[in-house]
């Protein structure tokens, strides 16, 4: 089993949740979260007076995969997260983090493992 | 039984002490040699009924303005200070509203004296003013006319917190404008709309009078408010972390529909202050439509043409530019005039803004920039464009031939601003020395709102309430749970 945390543009998540879909991966944790990478942020007008805005907003995902789903969906990612033209990627469109993933347990039943993602 | 009467008499010390300091106005106010006012048998004169529900609507428009104000100013802070943002605009109708009719109507429009100063005992709390007795002119009762005069009382100190915002105590900032209010505003209204020294002589005054005009405000209620926002903001210093770090405005969305809200409580600031409800206010109505919109595009052009974006708070400052720009000309100049008036005052006022990041003091929300720079603009301007055909009650500017006048304009709002500067300049000194101005450190990078209010103004992102529906908790009834797998459990909530 793999953790699979992805950080993307915003305005890709919808595309994102559709490409996962197609591969059906239908299990998704989504947040609201701020950072910085290469882009090193942007500039923002106050009232004309220049704003240095480091931290961007970002959508992180949280997705728990057996491991036959991995790849599928380190896939989807991809494809629904590259902005651009043509969806060719650009600086800024994010990152994907594989974590080994020790166990899960389903609140409701207590099942465990695989069975339980 | 004794601990509940002391409980009882806990609860009710404050509220008694604050009637008690109530009454006590009442009775400081009461003239020594206040009586039953006369009764008489001749048929009392009705006020014009037209007039009397144009000044009330205006009113109640002027009154608009102030939370109108809570939210241009409160959008433009960070989170953690809206509600004293908010609260520094809503608290001046409370303080003001109260000295006004104590203290305030009496020293403004009361008997001249020496034309520095209205003082007339009978008017203190209104102790001697009926409800039936009429304005000057007749046309409207003394109470409206008392009343909408207080609405420009109140805003006009609220308009300063935006130069000092996130960063002074509420004490400190209640202090202050009570002082402001009766220190400066009182005698300069008095000076223009009061019959002082400023304003053009009536018939039989024999008393020196400048000439000044000044149709709704832009050197008693723009210039006093924006150059005591530069002083306030000079003594002051600028906030932590001003300006090397970002402070993010927490919801321009707020800035947007109060500027919205500004533009049409200015209807009855400026349509209201012909006084009557007259082709002079079908005048000063439309000027302020058209200088609020060519403002607002001015404004929004410039800054897009400089920084490639055209911004909602540039298009938000733009109007209130344009407006508080014709204020003083309103009742006196063309549509044309207005116009450009307006375009004037966004072009001038966003490089007044560009320029303040230069100068490096920190006038929070640029109560100075804007209404400091439009009110003297508009003032001087009026010397150019006032056109008597446009009101005969009015004055002749530069181009129909009355240059003199714009000089007379120039000295009003000179003087105005100086008395202003060097006021507030010991107010605020005399607030710092007796309750120390400037909030504490700790305070301010904390945030107004939980440091002195405790309050908060966005919840949003608020887990729900932890303490509600623990296990255990016999308020609740809970419903039994159907005995089915989990998945279907979920369908059927559906």
């Amino acid at each position: 089993m793999k953790m699979i945390i992805a950080i993307i543009q915003p305005h890709r998540l919808e595309a994102v949740k559709q490409s996962l879909t197609e591969v059906e991966v239908f299990r998704l944790t989504v947040s609201d979260v701020q950072g910085y990478g290469r882009q090193k942020g942007h500039t923002e007008y106050f009232r004309g007076q220049p704003m240095q805005v480091n931290l961007i907003r970002k959508v992180r995902l949280d997705i728990a995969v057996n491991d036959n789903f991995v790849q599928p969906t380190i896939n989807g990612i991809i494809k629904g997260a590259r902005s651009g033209e043509g969806g060719k990627g650009q600086v800024g469109d994010g990152k994907i983090f594989v974590l080994p993933l020790e166990n899960v347990i389903r609140i409701s039943d207590g099942t465990l493992g695989g069975e339980a993602i | 039984m004794h601990s509940s009467l002391r409980s009882l008499r806990a609860r009710l010390t404050w509220p008694l002490l604050t009637l008690f300091a109530f009454s006590l106005l009442a009775l400081l106010a009461a003239p020594a040699h206040a009586a039953t006012p006369p009764v008489s048998s001749a048929p009392i004169p009705e006020p014009n009924p037209g007039d009397t529900a144009w000044m009330l609507i205006s009113s109640a428009l002027v009154m608009l303005m102030v939370p109108g104000l809570a939210l241009f100013y409160g959008g433009m802070v960070r989170q953690k200070n809206v509600l004293g943002t908010m609260m520094h605009s809503m608290v001046a109708l409370a303080v003001l509203g109260v000295e006004w009719v104590v203290l305030g109507y009496a020293m403004s429009f009361g008997t001249d004296h020496a034309g520095l100063i209205g003082w007339d005992p009978g008017k203190l709390l209104l102790w001697n003013v009926m409800p039936q007795q009429l304005h000057e002119g007749g046309r409207i009762t003394e109470y409206v006319f008392m009343v909408f005069q207080g609405m420009f009382a109140i805003i006009t100190p609220a308009l300063i917190a935006g130069a000092f915002a996130e960063r002074v105590k509420f004490s400190a900032y209640l202090l202050f404008v009570l002082i402001w209010g009766i220190v400066v505003y009182n005698p300069v209204a008095h000076w223009i709309w009061g019959g002082g020294w400023l304003a053009p002589a009536t018939a039989g005054d024999t008393a020196f009078h400048l000439g000044a005009m000044d149709f709704a405000g832009g050197i008693v209620v723009h210039v006093t408010a924006g150059v005591s926002a530069l002083v306030a903001a000079l003594y002051l210093g600028k906030r932590i972390g001003y300006p090397t770090h970002v402070l993010k405005p927490n919801s321009l969305v707020l800035t947007l529909l109060g500027a919205g809200l500004l533009w049409f409580g200015w209807f009855g600031f400026n349509g209201g202050s012909a006084i009557a409800s007259n082709s002079n206010a079908g005048l000063a109505f439309s000027t302020t439509q058209i200088a609020a919109a060519s403002g607002a595009l001015a404004w929004m052009v410039a800054e897009w043409l400089k920084h490639g974006r055209p911004t909602s708070l540039g298009l938000a400052s733009g109007l209130v530019a344009g407006l508080a720009t014709i204020t003083p000309c309103a009742g006196y100049v063309s549509p044309a005039a207005a116009m450009f008036i307006g375009a004037f005052a966004g072009v001038l006022c966003f490089q007044a803004v560009l320029f303040k990041s230069r100068l490096g003091y920190d006038d929070s929300l640029d109560a100075f920039g804007v209404h400091g720079i439009g009110g003297f603009v508009g003032a001087v301007l009026l010397g150019v464009f006032a056109r008597k055909a446009y009101n005969t009650e009015g004055v002749d500017g530069v181009l129909a031939g009355n240059t003199p006048q714009l000089y007379i304009q120039l000295i009003a709002a000179l003087s105005v601003a100086l008395y202003a500067a060097v006021a507030t300049l010991i107010i605020t000194f005399v607030v710092d020395k007796l309750v120390g101005f400037r909030a504490q450190k700790s305070v301010e990078i904390e945030g107004l709102d939980p440091a002195v209010h405790g309050e908060q103004g966005w919840m949003l992102g608020d887990l729900p309430e932890p303490s509600i529906g623990l296990p255990g908790d016999e308020s609740i009834e809970w419903e039994p749970m159907p005995e089915t797998p989990h998945r279907q459990t979920a369908k059927a909530r559906v």
